[in-house]
């Protein structure tokens, strides 16, 4: 009896029931946690990036000291409000694949794989004591190589500047692309420039370290050894963004002080 | 049975029949969490209570589990509470579990609670087998938790996060041993283990399959097998 054909599908069926009712309750429960954490984690690598996050804070509490504003790709426009979106909880990445907020990237424009591109976006701007701009954070994302990599980098006054650069998610291969998040790494973005003498994106991640003598030095930062895809995915990414897809505009109108 | 048969089955895992130093089980994640102290205690929790709780549930409904589709519905049980697990730590300890990443999902394939569930849910009472999922848990946790220690230590100067030696990178005066944070240093720490433990638990120490012949000076070989 133990051994029947039918025994067999109806243990079967029976036992697979039990689990998926099992991991679906413990999936819908706990999303609203689990949704805070990832929210939390994402606000503290855009404090991270701007290089002012302190743990013994909780992340809510230091995020108010950031401004927040909605930029249209369109002429790199600053803007405060834009109707039937929410500035506090307008997600960019969310917006990119919706009909009527989001536009299709033409192929050989499309050197960092993201398919279609959302019309507005959103940037963080840390601002001194007399409202001059301290620090201004970026989201950026990009296609390495599993998937895309999501994360921030922030650029200082003169907005030209590297900061820092954080990644909340990524699908890179731990211990080669994963390393995109070792902090020796992102060490080196500190202090390199974005744009070159001639206006143009100039950062690249290289293969081996640059040599003191390049006079391109400031825009070059060794890559990952192993993670040559993902290297390059990187590279790919900041010329996207600071591109004129993306805040390149913006950022003239913020130099040109509008 | 009487209660001295559960302390005993839940004892003996811990040093005896250590699933890993004498079973030589589930080394995977042992080298891949053991370098720092606070995530190697998740990872115990973690896989102590997918073990605890498959031995349980399949202890029991072994007697409904076809012989023919039983590994596929152990599988299909640790699965879940794998899956379990690890919703559990994304809501409650998102940090350790973006560390732990990958390794909390791979406790499905981890040999121990494979091993267990076939060894010994499969044919005993549940409650045996859950202080058998105990024990071997406790074991598991034992032996990743001193290889942690050692790691993080010697390797990092902390414990849990907390500096205890002082390193010279920070002005003070420990050398940190860089090797100890790479993964084939618990290989080696757990191979020391192994040969500690053996040396007091000659019990333990497993028979020679072959013994290497006597180094002959003069053999007498026959000429098909000289090959000059």
């Amino acid at each position: 009896m133990k051994e029947s054909v039918l025994r067999t599908l109806l243990v079967s069926f029976v036992v697979c029931l039990v689990c998926s009712l099992v991991v679906s309750y413990s999936a819908v429960s706990l999303r609203d946690a689990q949704e805070i954490n990832k929210l939390n984690d994402k606000r503290s690598k855009i404090l991270q990036a701007a290089g002012i996050f302190d743990e013994t804070i909780p992340v809510e509490e230091q995020f108010t000291k950031l401004e927040q504003k909605f930029i249209d790709f369109s002429n790199g426009q600053l803007l405060e409000y834009i109707d039937g979106l929410d500035l506090s909880t307008y997600d960019p990445v969310e917006y990119s694949k919706k009909s009527g907020f989001s536009e299709s990237i033409n192929s050989d424009e499309d050197i960092a794989i993201l398919k279609s591109q959302e019309l507005f976006g959103k940037i963080y701007i840390l601002r001194n004591e007399d409202e001059s701009i301290n620090k201004i954070i970026l989201p950026v994302r990009g296609y390495g190589l599993w998937g895309t990599l999501f994360g921030f980098i922030s650029l200082g006054s003169d907005l030209n500047t590297i900061e820092g650069l954080e990644f909340y998610e990524h699908k890179e291969t731990p211990g080669l692309g994963g390393e995109v998040d070792n902090p020796n790494w992102k060490k080196i973005w500190k202090g390199k420039k974005v744009y070159d003498i001639s206006n143009m994106v100039g950062i690249e991640v290289i293969k081996g370290k640059p040599v003191a003598s390049d006079k391109n030095i400031a825009y070059k930062v060794d890559g990952l050894s192993g993670a040559t895809i993902t290297s390059k995915g990187v590279t790919n990414m900041m010329q996207y963004w600071f591109g004129d897809n993306g805040y390149k505009s913006a950022l003239e109108n913020l130099n040109n002080g509008s | 049975m009487a209660a001295k048969g559960y302390i005993d089955i839940l004892k003996k895992p811990l040093v005896d029949e250590n699933p890993i130093t004498l079973q030589i089980l589930g080394i995977c994640s042992a080298l891949a969490v053991t370098s720092s102290l606070s995530v190697t205690l998740v990872m115990c929790v973690a896989l102590t209570s997918v073990l605890t709780f498959s031995n349980l549930f399949i202890s029991l409904i072994r007697n409904y589990i076809p012989s023919s589709v039983r590994i596929i519905v152990q599988m299909t049980i640790i699965a879940s509470l794998v899956i379990v697990v690890d919703e559990l730590l994304k809501a409650y300890d998102y940090e350790t579990s973006k560390k732990l990443s990958v390794f909390v999902g791979l406790i499905i394939t981890n040999c121990i609670v494979m091993g267990r569930a076939e060894a010994f849910a499969m044919k005993e009472q549940p409650l045996p087998s859950l202080m058998d999922g105990i024990g071997n848990g406790l074991g598991y946790s034992f032996i990743l938790i001193v290889v942690a220690i050692i790691r993080e230590l010697f390797g990092a100067g902390t414990l849990m996060g907390m500096e205890i030696l002082p390193l010279t990178t920070n002005g003070g005066w420990y050398p940190a041993n860089n090797l100890l944070l790479l993964p084939p240093s618990s290989f080696i720490i757990i191979g020391l283990m192994i040969w500690i433990i053996r040396e007091f638990k000659t019990d333990q120490v497993e028979v020679n399959e072959f013994k290497l012949a006597k180094h002959d000076l003069s053999p007498n070989l026959v000429k098909g097998e000289v090959n000059v």
